[in-house]
């Protein structure tokens, strides 16, 4: 295997009796791009600032392309970073903002001109070099603080939530952006966000982080269809969970309320008796039989919302609820409430969570 | 005219005429000195006294250097206790408050007992250590404004954030100092640069008691054997300050604009 580029190793971080982070560890390929994915306090802040070096470890070590860097400080690091609140220099024009990594690192002005030339349409805002932070979008201003961090061509790119202050329309169009030129250049780089579309649409793969913990990494795929944990299957996307009884535990038979459902091979560990924790994707359950679908359980319909192109029914079942979509088709009716339903699905599809 | 509005006008006028008139009458008084005739003959006389050239000299010197002393202390200690000792904010706050409290004079009969010619530490052995002692008791008597126009500067900017992104792109603590916090308080450094120039352009108690040429005893000297004379001086020194405020709200306009606003 070959020797990743990013190597974090039983990374600790503790403020006195307080542990923010426990024991990470994760090995990033070199061009790869990782998103810390989690709620606020999870820690994936304060790991991304042990790599720029803006906190020291209490426990571990980090390692860039086979350098330990754990006690360098920042300015020795040669790591990019962009920051949520852009933290562009006031005082700088554009083109200065861009040109002061290159000046710190003594880069000739006639190289440290061209290179910024270079970032300028590689964000394709050539015409704002003699701009001053104030005068541009907040878009405009993490693409200048994207173009300033790649500049001095470092080994590695942090970015922070870089964003969360913009509004949703730019969101998506920046982080789709941020990814093409991270593409383009082969940089290894880490994201960090709660925003689990975002996380999910550019991501190699995602470290999902709860209480400290790297909870699960895994691709944005295996992470969304076989999460590890209950916290990740509800942290990413939407989920229904059940509460079944396990029947018979060789054969793999689950109780939902009164009716049963076959998981063959996922009651690894489980006893017959023992209560489980179900979950069902809503975009896995159909109303009514559907081919395909293997496993079926029958319910009362105590919800439907008319959204347009889409109609969003609640189903319940016994003490579960289960929501699922439908697409509006204007042949048919919407359900009503009250109604006795079946919903399918494919055993397959269906989770137990530990 | 609605009533409220009448009673601004009045306070206004009346807050008027309580600075102006005194500061009209000492214009008045200052240019009467050839009798029957307004002539600036106190200020040609003020203006040609060769000591009035020196010890203004001698002041503007002592200012500069005290607001150059002022910028190396006040800059970085406000800078770190934003960065990384915020718990020590109101301790310096109350320190840097002190001088307001203790007179000038207990602050320079302590120099005076502290830095004698016999004392480990002789500035007032020699006119240069005398010249010193002076630089940094005035940079004392400023402290309250220079530090409180540094730390609204640094408040307006997201210290943390700044120094953290230079710091990635490679910078030391001076550059970081040097090109990026500075610049972006230089306006706030510069009001206190002005308020301190006021100050020591003015002052009279240390100067006089550590016996330098300054020009406030020149002004006292001048104020208890002159008549017009003083007047014209005090019209003078006015003028200065005013002339000091003015640029600070010139400079103003020229502040680096925030940019770290939403989309």
């Amino acid at each position: 295997m070959a020797e990743p580029f990013l190597s974090i190793q039983h990374v600790r971080k503790s403020y006195g009796a307080n542990t923010v982070v426990q024991d990470f560890s994760l090995d990033v390929e070199p061009g790869e791009f990782v998103s810390f994915l989690g709620p606020s306090g999870c820690g994936k802040t304060t790991v991304l600032r042990m790599v720029a070096g803006f906190e020291e470890p209490s426990a571990g070590k980090i390692v860039v392309a086979g350098k330990d860097i754990t006690r360098l400080k920042p300015n020795q690091r040669n790591v990019g970073m962009v920051f949520q609140a852009y933290a562009l220099f006031p005082n700088l024009t554009v083109a200065q903002n861009i040109a002061f990594g290159l000046k710190v690192a003594g880069m000739p002005k006639a190289d440290a001109d061209k290179r910024v030339a270079e970032m300028l349409d590689m964000i394709k805002l050539p015409q704002m070099a003699d701009r001053y932070p104030y005068q541009l979008s907040g878009g405009q201003q993490q693409r200048i603080a994207l173009a300033r961090a790649i500049a001095p061509k470092p080994k590695l790119l942090l970015l922070d939530e870089p964003l969360s202050a913009l509004d949703a329309k730019v969101r998506v169009s920046l982080r789709e952006e941020i990814r093409s030129i991270q593409k383009k250049l082969g940089i290894t780089t880490i994201f960090v966000t709660h925003d689990q579309e975002e996380a999910l649409s550019i991501s190699d793969r995602i470290a999902v982080m709860y209480g400290g913990k790297a909870e699960q990494v895994a691709t944005p795929f295996e992470i969304y269809n076989r999460p590890a944990t209950k916290f990740v299957a509800n942290f990413v996307g939407t989920l229904n969970v059940l509460e079944g009884k396990v029947t018979d535990a060789a054969s793999g038979k689950v109780q939902v309320n009164t009716q049963e459902v076959e998981l063959k091979g996922k009651l690894n560990g489980s006893k017959s008796g023992d209560t489980l924790a179900l979950a069902l994707r809503p975009e896995a359950i159909s109303l009514g039989r559907q081919p395909g679908r293997d496993s079926s359980l029958s319910g009362e319909i105590s919800e439907v919302h008319f959204l347009g192109s889409v109609i969003r029914v609640r189903v319940g079942i016994g003490g579960n609820t289960v929501s699922l979509d439908t697409f509006n088709n204007s042949a048919t009716p919407p359900p009503a409430v009250g109604e006795k339903a079946e919903i399918s699905f494919s055993s397959g599809d269906m989770l137990v969570l530990h | 005219m609605k009533s409220g509005k009448f009673w601004a006008w009045v306070i206004f006028i009346v807050g008027a005429a309580y600075f102006f008139i005194p500061l009209m009458a000492t214009v008045e008084f200052s240019l009467r000195m050839r009798r029957g005739v307004h002539s600036f003959d106190a200020y040609q006389i003020v203006l040609g006294d060769a000591r009035f050239q020196s010890t203004f000299l001698y002041s503007v010197i002592a200012a500069i250097f005290t607001i150059i002393l002022g910028i190396l202390i006040v800059v970085p200690a406000a800078y770190w206790i934003r960065l990384r000792l915020p718990q020590l904010r109101p301790i310096v706050e109350f320190i840097t408050l002190l001088p307001l409290v203790i007179p000038a004079i207990v602050i320079v009969f302590g120099y005076i007992r502290m830095y004698g010619s016999n004392s480990p530490l002789p500035f007032l052995g020699s006119n240069m250590g005398a010249n010193a002692l002076l630089v940094i008791g005035y940079a004392t008597l400023s402290l309250p404004y220079m530090y409180r126009a540094v730390d609204t500067g640094l408040r307006t900017i997201d210290v943390r954030t700044l120094t953290e992104a230079a710091q990635i792109l490679g910078a030391g603590w001076s550059t970081i100092v040097g090109r990026v916090i500075l610049p972006n308080v230089l306006i706030a450094v510069l009001s206190g640069a002005f308020l301190t120039f006021a100050i020591v352009i003015g002052e009279f108690t240390m100067a006089s008691l550590l016996n330098r040429p300054a020009f406030g005893p020149y002004l006292q000297n001048i104020g208890a054997n002159r008549a017009y004379e003083p007047a014209a001086l005090a019209i003078i020194a006015f003028a200065i300050t005013w002339g000091c405020m003015s640029l600070i709200q010139i400079l103003s306009r020229f502040a680096p604009k925030s940019a770290n606003r939403p989309n």
